[in-house]
């Protein structure tokens, strides 16, 4: 299964997010890579399951055949692993 | 625990402490500027910086209070670094989530890959609240980079 992290360039705040969804996915024994990205290649992807983004930019990511999760304070692992949870358990 | 990739990415030259930011444009310049302070961007990318904003909005607010600016790698990167602003007064982004803003991080990366481990000292500081209380309550830089 293949999850992308995006944010507007792919370096700072997706790698963060990646960084904390593959501490969760590990807690919760999933067998998942977390790649980050930026919104343009994301755009041109339609290989991810799960697109982990921030709210604003969700609608950039429209569109595309993955599922969207939205995650609203990057530093919340129970937020992560309740949104992650209900999608991949 | 010691933060010796964030001690080396953040130059007491490229902190600012108790500054006024008159919105968020204004924050991510003064970020900005402190990256150039340091030697480690040049000014074009204090504009990319804020071009991000317009071009992406401001989904850089990473955890309430605490901002994430930067662009991406480029020639007006010299070196990976860090920049730090803690504002007087918290400054509207527009995130719903997570303003007002009192701590802004500027990042520039040299590429996409030699700056992860300084992420993963970055994401480990700043998930531990009590050193983000410290970093904020810090009257000058040596307090601030005394923490790492």
């Amino acid at each position: 299964m293949k999850i992308i992290a995006v944010c507007g360039m792919g370096i700072g705040t997706s790698v963060l997010l990646k960084m904390n969804a593959e501490k969760v996915l590990r807690q919760l024994e999933l067998d998942a890579t977390v790649e980050a990205t930026s919104v343009d290649i994301a755009r041109a992807s339609r290989d991810a399951q799960i697109i982990l983004t921030t709210p604003d930019l969700v609608p950039q990511l429209q569109g595309l055949p993955s599922e969207i999760i939205a995650i609203e304070h990057f530093f919340d692992l129970e937020e992560i692993t309740e949104k992650l949870s209900k999608s991949l358990l | 625990m010691r933060f010796e990739a964030l001690a080396d990415a953040l130059l007491a030259d490229s902190i600012r402490v108790g500054a006024i930011a008159l919105d968020r444009e204004h924050a991510i310049a003064m970020a900005g500027d402190l990256l150039v302070a340091g030697g480690r961007t040049t000014p074009d990318y204090t504009g990319q910086m804020i071009d991000a904003l317009v071009e992406h909005g401001p989904y850089m607010v990473i955890a309430p209070g605490i901002a994430l600016v930067h662009g991406r790698p480029s020639e007006a990167v010299l070196e990976t670094g860090l920049s730090l602003v803690t504002l007087a007064q918290p400054v509207q982004f527009g995130n719903a989530a997570n303003d007002p803003v009192r701590l802004v991080i500027g990042l520039c990366a040299f590429d996409h890959s030699s700056h992860l481990g300084l992420m993963q000292e970055l994401a480990t500081f700043l998930m531990n609240d009590g050193y983000v209380n410290s970093l904020l309550n810090a009257v000058d830089s040596e307090q601030i980079r005394e923490l790492f």
